[in-house]
């Protein structure tokens, strides 16, 4: 592998973990709410929520560009006040992974929340526990196979992201230029195939390893639970 | 320790209208399904908000509509003891009785201290199981060691007894009992079982169809409790024992009772509660009769009409029914007044 592919894959490492644990405590908060909120504007909500997913990636990442480019009413005011560029940067490039993953995330835990018994979250409630000790002392933990899901679901679609991100922050090398970006970027240049092909094995590698993490961490989650 | 409840709260055409006050002791809550009894006590926890009305407990309001004033679950200081023991699966039995400690704030309320908990439930082998290992009975002593733990004011239980077996029951009986003698904690009880409402309840609240239909003392309210399974409910002390027969002589104010040897100690008090069925009635004092129990009493009023009739009968102060058919009411040429014998076999009473 050349060092412009270690590179690539090192970045997309980076945007993805960066992508995943920036979004969560957001994805765990907005999946309670649509779980257990009753709300005006809930179904609002939801709808925003999936717009990544039914939405063209292109327009998604262009919508990005017009929000949180230089120009952008919140790109303006994040550098102006924080001096935060994301447009063109590898952060913009995990913004962009993190609106793309985060419905999936939270249908997973959205899920998992509803799942628990609200019996319990009551009895928890009687015993003198706030609300959100009931949270994080039951709800959480019943629900944490379902946060693990959300979690890989979100990483796996960031390293699989490419309209957004090349709409929003491009295509630059050591920047911005992400493993399927990089891909494309070989298919486009003859002599390419050989690199081209190597990433796509590194790619169906990380996916794997990812996923069966995963099954791992709930199955031991599950045998903990059962464990007398 | 007192409780005052006024409330209405309507779900549907479902309307629940409950004022009482009860006195310290365990408060039965008694009905049928759907009288509105689980309603209530999720009304006291804080579970359910009441479209009106006011709750206090010791003086200490948790709702009152018109101050706006609600209390919400987690400062109310109660215990819950669900039917469905309700434990988290996720914690240990160890962990699950703490749970409530976390949060239980000064002091006051039930003084329960773990080591003591643990050994009158029983539940000391259990502390390192899971939840979904252990049987009906363990979670549902679990859940009541948990409750107290938490140090309430006032403790609530939605038929704990239900889902268990009737030896189960017998165990866990004499420690509810228990709480209601030492703790000083009142405790409001749903139940539709008329024995454990006669064993344990000092005030019994009646409800039909969301309305209170009648409250009192336990010896005056049972007797109109149930018309399917009517009885009565006589306090007693252990007198003496008879080995040899296995039999247990009681002293109540209707009359001394022989019944199956209990494991109660002399001097202890206790409960007796005569079904209405069970009841015979005598012009004449029986002779060479093999019931081993008779108590003289007077008719005091004749109740219902149809082929069954209950009669209520004045033993020396104590209240007794006796339910006969309408034909043997008839020959007997019963009426108030009537000075009649209540005969009642000694095996028809029940360990309960």
């Amino acid at each position: 592998m050349t060092p412009e592919e270690w590179t690539a894959v090192r970045l997309s490492l980076l945007i993805a973990v960066t992508a995943t644990a920036a979004s969560l405590p957001f994805g765990i908060a907005i999946a309670w709410l649509l779980a257990r909120g009753r709300f005006l504007g809930k179904g609002l909500l939801d709808t925003v929520v999936h717009l990544p997913l039914i939405l063209p990636p292109v327009v998604t990442g262009y919508l990005l560009l017009l929000l949180f480019g230089r120009r952008g009413p919140i790109g303006e005011f994040l550098n102006n006040a924080f001096g935060i560029v994301l447009a063109f940067r590898w952060t913009g490039a995990a913004l962009a992974c993190a609106v793309m993953g985060f419905p999936l995330m939270v249908r997973a835990i959205r899920l998992s929340i509803e799942a628990v018994d609200t019996r319990l979250e009551s009895a928890a409630g009687t015993l003198g526990a706030h609300p959100l000790w009931v949270f994080a002392t039951i709800t959480l933990p019943l629900c944490l196979p379902g946060v693990i899901a959300g979690a890989i679901l979100c990483f796996a679609k960031s390293m699989g992201e490419f309209g957004a991100t090349i709409t929003f922050v491009s295509n630059i090398p050591g920047e911005t230029q992400t493993l399927p970006s990089a891909i494309y970027t070989l298919t486009q240049v003859p002599g390419g195939d050989a690199g081209a092909l190597r990433l796509t094995l590194v790619s169906v590698v990380i996916s794997m390893s990812a996923l069966l993490g995963s099954e791992l961490l709930a199955r031991r989650i599950g045998a903990r639970r059962v464990a007398t | 320790m007192s409780l005052e409840i006024d409330i209405d709260h309507r779900r549907g055409t479902f309307h629940l209208a409950a004022r009482f006050a009860a006195r310290p002791g365990v408060t039965a809550l008694f009905g049928r399904s759907g009288s509105g009894k689980t309603t209530l006590v999720n009304i006291v926890a804080g579970l359910i908000r009441p479209d009106r009305g006011r709750i206090a407990v010791d003086g200490q309001v948790l709702v009152d509509t018109e101050r706006r004033l609600f209390v919400p679950t987690y400062r109310r200081r109660i215990g819950y003891v669900f039917q469905d023991s309700r434990l988290f699966p996720h914690l240990s039995v160890h962990r699950n009785l703490l749970y409530g400690r976390w949060f239980a704030r000064g002091n006051g309320g039930a003084s329960a201290d773990f080591a003591s908990v643990v050994e009158l439930l029983g539940i000391g082998h259990l502390l390192e199981r899971r939840p979904d290992s252990l049987s009906g009975g363990e979670k549902q002593r679990v859940a009541i060691g948990r409750a107290l733990l938490a140090h309430p004011q006032i403790l609530l239980m939605d038929e704990p007894l239900a889902a268990l077996d009737e030896s189960r029951r017998g165990e866990i009986l004499p420690y509810i009992e228990r709480l209601r003698d030492t703790a000083g904690v009142p405790i409001l009880y749903v139940s539709h079982s008329v024995s454990e409402v006669a064993r344990l309840a000092t005030t019994v609240v009646l409800l039909a169809e969301g309305k209170v239909a009648d409250v009192g003392p336990v010896a005056d309210i049972l007797p109109l409790a149930d018309v399917d399974e009517g009885g009565s409910v006589l306090d007693a002390v252990v007198l003496r024992h008879d080995e040899a027969f296995q039999l247990t002589t009681l002293s109540s104010q209707a009359g001394e009772l022989q019944v199956p040897r209990l494991a109660a100690g002399i001097g202890m008090p206790v409960r007796a509660y005569i079904r209405s069925r069970d009841v015979m009635l005598s012009l004449q004092a029986p002779q060479q009769v093999s019931a081993l129990n008779i108590l003289p009493g007077k008719v005091s009023q004749i109740a219902g009409s149809g082929p069954q009739v209950d009669v209520r009968l004045e033993c020396n102060g104590a209240m007794l029914t006796a339910r006969l058919t309408a034909k043997s009411a008839q020959r007997l040429a019963l009426q108030p007044g009537l000075p009649v014998y209540a005969v009642i076999k000694s095996v028809s009473f029940e360990r309960s």
